[in-house]
C-alpha cells in the first residue's frame, strides 16, 4: 500500500509525519534529537529505510545520524569533516580573508545508485562524499580549490552548500550551489567543477560576466529532464536549458521574486512551484497572505495557490531546504513555515491543509514515497 | 578511575547518565582524560573538542573542585581530587536557550 513519509528538519528537532497514499489523516512522531538544530533528513532512494540526519548546534558541534529503520531507531555515524590540506581563506563579509572553518551539514544527498554512498553540502562551503553509510567522510575538493574558492563570501546563513542534484542520466554529472558564491557543475564525478552563472544578475555585481558571487538560494531539476534547471536567486527565479552553460529569467508576472524554495512537479517537468517572499529584508510573503505559486508552462506566467493556506497576519517565512514533492498521482507537494507549520497538498497545489501548525521553526522538508 | 559529568545533550548522545568514569593511565591532565572519553565514548568526538586541533568548543568550559579550568593547559595536571577520584571533572554547556 503506498505511503509518504515527510521528514521534519526543524530548529529544536526533528520530526516524521508519516500518511497513506490519501494523505489526509498523518500520524506525528518526534520530537527526534529533541533541543538539537536538524538542519536536514533525507532518505535513500535505494533503501527507504535508510535515513540520514544532520544535527549541530553551536555548543557540541554536528553530529550525524542515521536510521536503517525508516527513523524508529537512530545511529550516530562519523561527524568528522576535514578539508583537505591547508584550507586557505575565503572572504568575510567585510571582505576581507577569512580562513575556512567547518561549521555543520546543511544537506544531505544520498546516491542514486548506491544506499552506502551519501554526499554533504557543508558550512564553510565544501562537498564532502562518504561510501561507508556516513561512517567516514572524504572532501570532494575539486570544488574548493577549482579557483575562485578565495573570492567567496557568506550570505547572512553563512558561506553553505545547500544544495546537491546528482543527474540521474550520468553519474559523472552533479550540481551544487553555495551562498553566495554561486551555482556550479561537475561532469566527472566531482573532481573539476565549473562555475554556472552565466545569465545571472545582481544589483550588488557590477560585472555581468562575474564568474562567481551570486546568491543562489536553491537549484530543482526534474529527473526526466536533467538537462533543465530551475533557480530560486536572492531575487530573480532563473531557468536554464543547457545544464547551467547560460540562465534566462522567468520571473514573469510573480508579485515578488525574492524567495527560497523552489521545486518541480513529479511527472510534469514544467510545472514549477516557488514560495515568494517579500524582499530581502522582509523575509514574510507579500501582504501577509500565505501563497505558493505555480506556473505550468516552465516559468513566466505563474498563479497563486491559496485555498487552506493562511490570507490574512501570516508573516512566515519558507526555507530554502523546506520545499519537497511525492511521486504519487496526484502529486503531493509539502512546505514548511518558520511558525512551524507544515503544509501539504494531495493535489499538485490545488488545496492545502495543514498537517502540523506548531513545531519549532521548520530548517527542512523532504518527502519519501513509500509502497 | 576518574569521574566525569556531562551536560545532558551528550548524555543522550553518550547513553549515559549524568557521571561516567573513565580510565587514564599516566598524569591525570585535560587532555587524558577528554582522550580517554572518547575512547570509551567514540560518539564524543568533536563534540567536546575539535577534531582537529583538540581545542575546547567555544560554548563549552570545564570545571573542577569549584574552578574555571577552561583556559588552562590541557596538559597541565588536574587538581589531586579529581585524579583520585574524590571529585569529578565536569564538562559545562554556556547557559543559553539559543
Amino acid at each position: 500500500m503506498s505511503g509518504v513519509r515527510v521528514l521534519v528538519g526543524t530548529k529544536k528537532g526533528a520530526f516524521i509525519l508519516t500518511s497513506d497514499g490519501k494523505r489526509q489523516k498523518w500520524d506525528v512522531n518526534g520530537p527526534l534529537f529533541g533541543g538539537w538544530e536538524i538542519y536536514h533528513m533525507k532518505g535513500s532512494p535505494v533503501n527507504p529505510d535508510r535515513i540520514y540526519a544532520s544535527q549541530a548546534n553551536d555548543w557540541f558541534g554536528q553530529v550525524v545520524h542515521r536510521s536503517d529503520d525508516g527513523g524508529k531507531s537512530w545511529d550516530t555515524v562519523g561527524n568528522e569533516f576535514v578539508y583537505n590540506g591547508d584550507a586557505g581563506t575565503h572572504q568575510w563579509y567585510d571582505g576581507t580573508p577569512h580562513p575556512w572553518e567547518f561549521k555543520r551539514v546543511w544537506h544531505f544527498e544520498p546516491s542514486l545508485t548506491d544506499a552506502e554512498t551519501v554526499y554533504a553540502g557543508a558550512e564553510d562551503a565544501a562537498l564532502f562524499r562518504s561510501t561507508d553509510g556516513g561512517k567516514s567522510w572524504q572532501e570532494l575538493s575539486g570544488l574548493r580549490e577549482h579557483g575562485t574558492g578565495p573570492q567567496w563570501s557568506p550570505g547572512a546563513g553563512g558561506l553553505c552548500l545547500h544544495t546537491i542534484i546528482l543527474d540521474p542520466s550520468d553519474p559523472e554529472r552533479m550540481y551544487i550551489a553555495i551562498s553566495a558564491a554561486g551555482a556550479f557543475r561537475t561532469d566527472d564525478g566531482g573532481k573539476s567543477w565549473k562555475a554556472i552563472n552565466q545569465g545571472l544578475r545582481s544589483e550588488y555585481i557590477p560585472d555581468p560576466n562575474a564568474e562567481v558571487g551570486h546568491c543562489v538560494h536553491r537549484l530543482a531539476m526534474h529527473p526526466e529532464r536533467p538537462n533543465v534547471l530551475f533557480m530560486q536567486k536572492h531575487w530573480d527565479v532563473m531557468r536554464t536549458d543547457n545544464c547551467g552553460d547560460e540562465w534566462h529569467e522567468i520571473s514573469g508576472d510573480l508579485p515578488t521574486d525574492f524567495g527560497f524554495a523552489i521545486d518541480v512537479h513529479a511527472h510534469e517537468p514544467d510545472t514549477v512551484y516557488v514560495v515568494p517572499i517579500k524582499s530581502d529584508s522582509e523575509h514574510y510573503p507579500p501582504e501577509g497572505k500565505l501563497r505558493v505559486y505555480r506556473s505550468k508552462s516552465g516559468g513566466n506566467e505563474w498563479e497563486a495557490l491559496t485555498k487552506g493556506l493562511p490570507q490574512e497576519n501570516c508573516f512566515v517565512d519558507v526555507l530554502r531546504d523546506a520545499m519537497a514533492v511525492d511521486k504519487l498521482d496526484d502529486c503531493g507537494i509539502y512546505f514548511g513555515t518558520t511558525g512551524g507549520a507544515v503544509y501539504g497538498s494531495a493535489d499538485s497545489g490545488d488545496t492545502w491543509m495543514p498537517i502540523v501548525e506548531s513545531l519549532p521553526k521548520v530548517l527542512s522538508v523532504e518527502v519519501q514515497t513509500l509502497g | 578511575m576518574i569521574r566525569v559529568t556531562l551536560p545532558a545533550h551528550l548524555r543522550d548522545l553518550a547513553r549515559s547518565g549524568p557521571e561516567v568514569q573513565v580510565e587514564v593511565e599516566g598524569p591525570v591532565t585535560q587532555r587524558a582524560v577528554l582522550d580517554a572519553l572518547e575512547a570509551q565514548y567514540p560518539v564524543l568526538r568533536g563534540t567536546i573538542r575539535d577534531h582537529v586541533t583538540h581545542k575546547r568548543r567555544a560554548y563549552l568550559r570545564f570545571f573542577a573542585c569549584k574552578e574555571d579550568l577552561s583556559h588552562e593547559s590541557p596538559d597541565a595536571p588536574l587538581p589531586d581530587p579529581v585524579a583520585s577520584g574524590a571529585e569529578p571533572f565536569m564538562v559545562i554547556g554556556a547557559v543559553a536557550g539559543g
